[in-house]
């Protein structure tokens, strides 16, 4: 698989599995309110990790769907930031805040990269991300004094460290304003991502290569 | 009953709204709160058996259009607690009623779900009786209510399209799907007939008369068959009552619907009842920090 | 806090009241009336209002004739009957 098609899934499979993990939270986020934005959060991700997969799936000659749901969990790309199961709130604005500083980081770089449509799409992404900065920075600021929310920062930000390329670290540790620790990379997948996985491809792989 | 209430009775049944702020009968009030409340519980309760479905969609197609589904019916619940808080009772006495069952939710969330055939019922069928019950409301007396109801109405189009897609792709996939479909019809039949309520004649029925409601129960369940029972025939399914016939007169005939089994659902005695309400209290309870961290102004 | 959402549907158009959200303060409301209220792209904007800034008005003074102001107030058919009976006309093409 040419590098391409690799960075394609590893981007396309963090946006997969966080926008599947946030969608967990439909019908039992904190208020009713905060239940609807949370949910479009989570469809913008799985649409952005469905442009991602239509990019790579003309690389690798497939589609979308099968390159989103039809491999084996060793073959999925994504940052163990995102595999965790984090079904509280304090752990999931943690989460959201550090993925979108994560994220942005790497959005900025690509949208500056040779690769026309990557650097289209990542354009696009970007004008999408805005609301879910301003989402995660409302939330994080009102979180700020809650030392449980403080606590769930530092656990996961060598996770998030493993969310971008070594060369972008330093930067990410500047801008969340913690010092740079050593990453979780993205090198292989945690028990977590397995029933994950079970759970999302169950009905799929109940009738193989059937339409639904 | 005295003259003001009298007076308020033949207003609303000649077509008049009243708004928040506006003076009510108490039986009209009270009337009034518990069917909103029933009906934003149903709304949030109602997430649940179809929230473990968006995370098993099998493309990303359906996941997407799943959770917007589910993502409107959170919104409406939002819309429709905000009525019945407006009325004067807070949100969170809501909440801690519907948990411990003094508050009741409609009859169809306390069934499970057990496969993708349950999805596709549920959006094309659940939701189409639902969407009778809700375009009824649209001329409620109760202004706020009604006003509501547009975007309720507006954003439910969508879900019976949603519905239908999923039906119709598994009718015309596989053996094994289109059994899923009909393995599904036939579990939730039951509950379907049932929805709409008993055969009150809709002068006796409380929410008619003060025009809450503008039809009667079984002019919705004539209503829900007229339209889906052709829908369902045409596609090759059948229906698990061989009673069910549309007479001449256009009326349709059909079996008894078990009376004694909505009651006893409906007063938390159905299959998923407990452990959905124990869901959801699980959540209220290990959130409640963020509410009082969030809500305190 | 509750905040009154007006949304206008198409530039041009008058905002109208389409609901409310509970919100700690505006940039919450925000936030969570935007998805709402706009997560289909069903509004082009929305004013967020708090509820307790709102001035209601529903209580007037009716006492004297007021038809001298409006539309209702005038009746000028028979009068122009005999105006044209008078001029020796027939009701003017456009009426």
């Amino acid at each position: 698989m040419n590098a391409r098609a690799q960075l394609l899934l590893s981007l396309a499979d963090d946006e997969l599995i966080v926008g599947w993990r946030d969608s967990e939270w439909t019908g039992i986020a904190p208020t009713l309110e905060e239940d609807v934005a949370f949910s479009s959060i989570a469809q913008n991700e799985i649409g952005h990790a469905r442009a991602l997969y239509e990019l790579a799936a003309k690389e690798l000659d497939t589609d979308a769907d099968a390159l989103a749901f039809d491999r084996e969990p060793s073959e999925y790309r994504c940052a163990q930031l995102v595999e965790l199961h984090l079904l509280d709130w304090a752990h999931t604005i943690a989460r959201r805040y550090l993925y979108e500083e994560a994220d942005r980081l790497r959005i900025e770089a690509l949208m500056e990269s040779d690769d026309a449509e990557l650097a289209g799409l990542a354009t696009k992404i970007d004008r999408e991300e805005v609301y879910h900065r301003l989402h995660a920075e409302l939330w994080a600021a009102r979180l700020r004094d809650e030392s449980r929310f403080r606590d769930a920062v530092e656990e996961l930000w060598p996770y998030a460290l493993g969310v971008v390329e070594p060369g972008l670290r330093a930067e990410l540790a500047t801008r969340v304003g913690l010092a740079e620790v050593t990453a979780n990379e993205r090198n292989g997948r945690s028990p977590e991502f397995d029933e994950l996985w079970q759970t999302m491809t169950e009905v799929r792989r109940s009738a193989p290569g059937a339409q639904w | 009953m005295d003259t003001k209430t009298q007076e308020f009775l033949a207003f609303v049944q000649e077509g008049g709204q009243v708004e928040a702020g506006d003076w009510l009968p108490d039986e009209y009030r009270a009337k009034l709160v518990k069917f909103i409340e029933m009906h934003a519980n149903s709304e949030l309760m109602g997430v649940l058996p179809e929230r473990e479905w968006i995370l098993k969609a099998p493309t990303l197609q359906r996941k997407l259009a799943l959770t917007a589904k589910v993502q409107d019916e959170v919104g409406h619940a939002q819309l429709i607690y905000r009525v019945a808080e407006d009325l004067g009772k807070p949100r969170g006495e809501m909440f801690a009623d519907l948990i411990s069952g003094k508050a009741k939710f409609h009859n169809v969330f306390h069934y499970p779900t057990y496969t993708w055939g349950d999805v596709g019922v549920i959006a094309w069928l659940v939701d189409a009786a639902a969407i009778i019950s809700q375009k009824a409301l649209l001329k409620c007396s109760y202004a706020p209510y009604a006003r509501i109801m547009k975007k309720i109405c507006w954003e439910e189009s969508f879900h019976i399209l949603h519905g239908r897609d999923v039906i119709l792709a598994m009718m015309t996939g596989t053996d094994e799907q289109r059994e899923l479909v009909q393995e599904a019809l036939n579990r939730w039949w039951g509950p379907l007939m049932q929805f709409h309520g008993n055969p009150i004649p809709r002068d006796e029925d409380p929410m008619y008369v003060w025009r809450i409601k503008s039809q009667g129960n079984e002019e919705a369940r004539q209503q829900f068959l007229d339209g889906y029972a052709p829908q369902i025939w045409e596609l090759g399914l059948t229906v698990p009552d061989p009673k069910l016939e549309k007479l001449a007169d256009g009326t349709w005939v059909y079996s008894e619907p078990d009376w004694d089994e909505l009651m006893s659902v409906v007063t938390g005695h159905g299959p998923r009842s407990q452990d959905r309400l124990a869901f959801r209290k699980q959540f209220l309870d290990q959130e409640k920090w963020v509410r009082d961290l969030v809500l305190a102004a | 806090m509750i905040y009154e959402v007006f949304r206008q549907e198409k530039k041009g158009q008058a905002f109208q009241h389409a609901g409310s959200v509970e919100a700690p303060d505006a940039a919450f409301a925000d936030t969570w009336a935007r998805e709402q209220y706009g997560r289909r792209g069903e509004s082009a904007a929305l004013w967020l209002v708090p509820r307790a800034t709102i001035h209601e008005v529903t209580e007037w003074a009716d006492e004297f004739d007021l038809k001298y102001r409006r539309v209702d107030g005038y009746s000028i058919k028979a009068r122009l009957k005999e105006a044209r009976e008078r001029a020796g006309t027939t009701a003017a093409e456009s009426g």
